[in-house]
């Protein structure tokens, strides 16, 4: 057994605690006791995921070995699309805390904030490194129930307003997923995603099968905020201080929600074509309905929010039409590369997303305005942000040096070879609707107009920050290696593996 | 089957308060209400005919216990039930007080 | 907030400490009959409310944050998670290890670590609901001074 998958929930819950004690007593241990749990659980993270090779590594609670080989007991299990993720998590949310060195000592009780910063990072890493539903429900709760809390951490009227949207809506999703657990154990009798899978085996009724999926998809589809369920994301998101922003954005609704469902769908239930066709369907229409909302926006943090959905809504749209040809069992190639391009956009988006949301909250904490239109002319002023943030633009657009390119080009190949060509239409009309977008942002924000450089006009944001949003652009570029097939063999290939294989992860776990 | 019949009965109840209230107070009691109609089925699912409650008695070995499995996730779910009602009591507190009343529809800062 | 009558004050006196010994027990019996850290320490924080309630706050002098609250919750999470982190010292080296000799079925001194875990556990959820109850009544008092 791997001794540092524990470590994943127990050091920053540790952290969380800590910093709540000592902050008390010493002023500034928050913040170096929240940037070494982050800078541990990053180190830890890259040394998981070099050292799988492929492997899946299972982690058995308390020792509580499997009887008649029926697994009891709390599973851990690390495999490579746990550890995908588990690497975005950490480096993003080391990032944030660098960055918000600076930017939260405008608010009051900066312990609360780490802590619960801590707190979030411990649920996320819960819900991906969890074996079995229910854990995953507990610490999708953790993650969720901090999250509202920083959601609200300005106090003031519009952070309110959103968090208490944020938090009914997010309560009712708990409630459905909890409906669909309970249904789930009352057929499977077991809650071990593994041995559900091995329980409810091929002959289970189609009228007890689909209203679970239906129950779980709405669940997770609130948290993941695919477009039916999209209400909460624009006010949330615009609301959180920066730093949160780019975590709820460029984390949270991933490893709450898009692996929960990638999860759940390939490796739990039997894929069936009319669920895979309906994942299609909601991923494209987020794509297509995400980007039109997103056009008529002037605030920077809505505009960027309405965004996540539309780029979701890719990641979504190709794990579904991988999903539609493994149900066919026609052309498994394409089906991994559908797969390989939405997870290769999921890591991109978590980088470029993150960074947006990073200059957003430079750009409002110099000139404090997120309103496109009071803005202009920063370019001059500001050059980090503005080049940093030309960067993510670029990259979120697709322009090629950057990654985006390199995963939509995927996506859209992969739908092209399936014989999908509306959406790989909708795919590439939305790809030119987002550049045209981010020409407003970059123009309005940076360009427009001159600003004389006087005492009082905007300056380069302080150094912490800066660390963070060059550290985000050069992974930008960075990321367009995993496009390589040495790279890929490393990183994506395993977890594809994974995802396509419909015994192997059932398998590796109950055959221990 | 009619006590499960009355839990969903008792789900809707808490759906019907949450879509129609426009009291703050009043959503968050109705989130409530469907919250432990949920609790109420899932210890309902581990119910076994003729079981007794699982305390192991030494005394008595070969009696037929209830699924405690169930009542654990119950009891686990019924703290995060507290947490989330807290935290919804508290940013209600901070509304009222930013806004002076709890009424749902005066409170729209935030839209399109 | 104001305190009640002399009638309410003076039978809360009588049973408060009677309900604080039944969380007690409640903690200490967690793993042998129904209840344990969470019920256990619903109790215990019952019976500071109950105090609190009939007796008024003004006597208590509340601060704008109440850090021995907020200090003890802490401090009881963290001492269950390093109990939790001591497992992967001891023994087989496993996270949330029952290292520690199990004893007989029905004792009260039985089962290892877990009424270690459960008077921890207890500790914190007292205090985080007593937290939270503070918290409110400060929130409220803000709002009406």
């Amino acid at each position: 057994m791997n001794p540092l998958i524990p470590l994943f929930v127990a050091v920053p819950l540790g952290g969380a605690f800590l910093t709540m004690i000592i902050g008390k007593f010493l002023r500034n241990a928050n913040k170096y006791i929240g940037m070494t749990v982050l800078l541990f659980l990053m180190v830890i993270s890259y040394i998981s995921i070099t050292g799988l090779s492929g492997n899946i590594s299972v982690y058995k609670v308390g020792g509580w070995e499997p009887v008649n080989g029926t697994p009891i007991g709390i599973y851990m299990v690390l495999d490579s699309l746990s550890a995908i993720l588990l690497c975005i998590i950490n480096t993003i949310g080391f990032l944030s805390i660098v960055y918000s060195f600076t930017y939260i000592a405008q608010y009051t009780s900066e312990n609360y904030f780490y802590s619960l910063f801590c707190l979030m990072v411990a649920g996320m890493n819960g819900i991906v490194l969890s074996g079995d539903i229910f854990n995953i429900y507990i610490f999708l709760e953790i993650s969720a129930i901090s999250s509202y809390a920083l959601v609200a951490f300005g106090v003031e009227r519009e952070q309110l307003e959103a968090t208490f949207k944020y938090q009914v809506l997010g309560g009712l999703a708990s409630m459905l997923i909890l409906i669909g657990i309970s249904f789930i154990y009352w057929k499977a009798k077991t809650l071990n995603i593994a041995d559900i899978k091995a329980a409810l085996g091929t002959n289970t009724a189609k009228s007890f099968y689909i209203p679970v999926q239906l129950l779980l998809l709405s669940g997770f589809g609130l948290k993941a905020a695919i477009i039916p369920f999209h209400a909460w994301l624009p006010d949330a998101h615009s609301s959180a201080p920066s730093p949160i922003s780019a975590m709820l954005s460029g984390v949270l609704i991933k490893a709450a929600g898009i692996y929960v469902i990638l999860r759940l769908f390939f490796n739990m239930f039997i894929i069936t074509e009319d669920m895979a066709m309906l994942l299609t369907t909601l991923g494209a229409l987020s794509m297509a309905v995400g980007v039109l909302l997103a056009i008529g926006q002037w605030d920077i943090k809505r505009l960027l929010a309405y965004h996540s959905i539309s780029q979701m809504g890719y990641v979504v749209m190709s794990a579904g039409i991988g999903m539609i040809l493994l149900a066919r069992g026609t052309k498994p190639e394409v089906a991994s590369l559908a797969i390989a391009g939405g997870l290769f956009h999921l890591i991109n988006h978590a980088a470029f997303k993150s960074l947006l949301f990073l200059n957003a909250g430079a750009i409002e904490y110099r000139t404090g305005t997120r309103d496109l239109k009071s803005m202009g002319g920063l370019a001059g002023l500001m050059p980090a942000t503005s080049s940093t943030s030309f960067v993510a633009s670029m990259a979120i657009s697709g322009i090629p040096p950057f990654n985006g390119f390199f995963s939509k080009l995927i996506i859209i190949i992969a739908a092209i070879m399936g014989k999908f060509y509306f959406l790989a239409v909708i795919a590439v009309i939305v790809s030119i609707v987002t550049l045209a977008s981010f020409m407003k942002f970059q123009r309005y924000a940076f360009y427009n107009k001159e600003i004389e450089k006087s005492e009082n006009s905007p300056k380069e944001v302080p150094f912490p920050m800066v660390f963070s949003m060059v550290t985000l652009a050069v992974l930008c570029l960075v990321l367009s290696l995993i496009a390589l097939p040495q790279v890929r063999d490393v990183i994506l290939t395993p977890a594809i593996r994974i995802l396509t294989d419909s015994q192997l992860y059932t398998t590796s776990i109950t055959g221990m | 089957m009619i006590l499960y019949l009355l839990c969903f009965v008792l789900f809707l109840v808490g759906l019907y308060g949450v879509i129609t209230r426009r009291n703050l107070m009043k959503i968050t009691i109705s989130l409530s209400i469907m919250e432990f109609s949920t609790f109420l089925f899932l210890a309902l699912i581990g119910y076994v005919k003729n079981g007794v409650p699982p305390i192991v008695d030494p005394a008595k070995p070969d009696v037929i216990y209830v699924d405690p499995l169930p009542q654990a996730m119950v009891l686990t779910a019924i703290v995060i039930g507290l947490a989330t009602t807290a935290m919804l009591m508290a940013v209600i507190i901070r509304i009222y007080r930013k806004y002076k009343t709890l009424d749902i529809r005066e409170i729209k800062n935030l839209r399109g | 907030m104001k305190g009640m009558t002399i009638i309410v004050k003076k039978t809360t006196q009588l049973i408060c400490g009677i309900v604080f010994l039944y969380g007690v027990y409640v903690i200490i019996h967690g793993h042998l009959t129904p209840g344990g850290g969470f019920a256990g320490g619903v109790i215990v924080a019952g019976s500071f409310i109950l105090l609190i309630l009939a007796f008024g706050s003004d006597f208590m002098h509340l601060t704008r944050e109440e850090t021995g609250s907020t200090i003890t919750e802490n401090f009881g999470v963290l001492v269950a998670l390093i109990i939790a982190l001591t497992g992967m010292a001891l023994g087989t080296k496993v996270f949330f290890l029952n290292w520690l000799p199990k004893g007989k079925v029905g004792e009260l001194i039985s089962a290892g670590v877990i009424p270690l875990y459960n008077i921890f556990v207890g500790i914190e959820v007292a205090a985080s609901i007593l937290t939270i109850f503070l918290a409110l009544l400060i929130f409220k008092e803000e709002l009406t001074r």
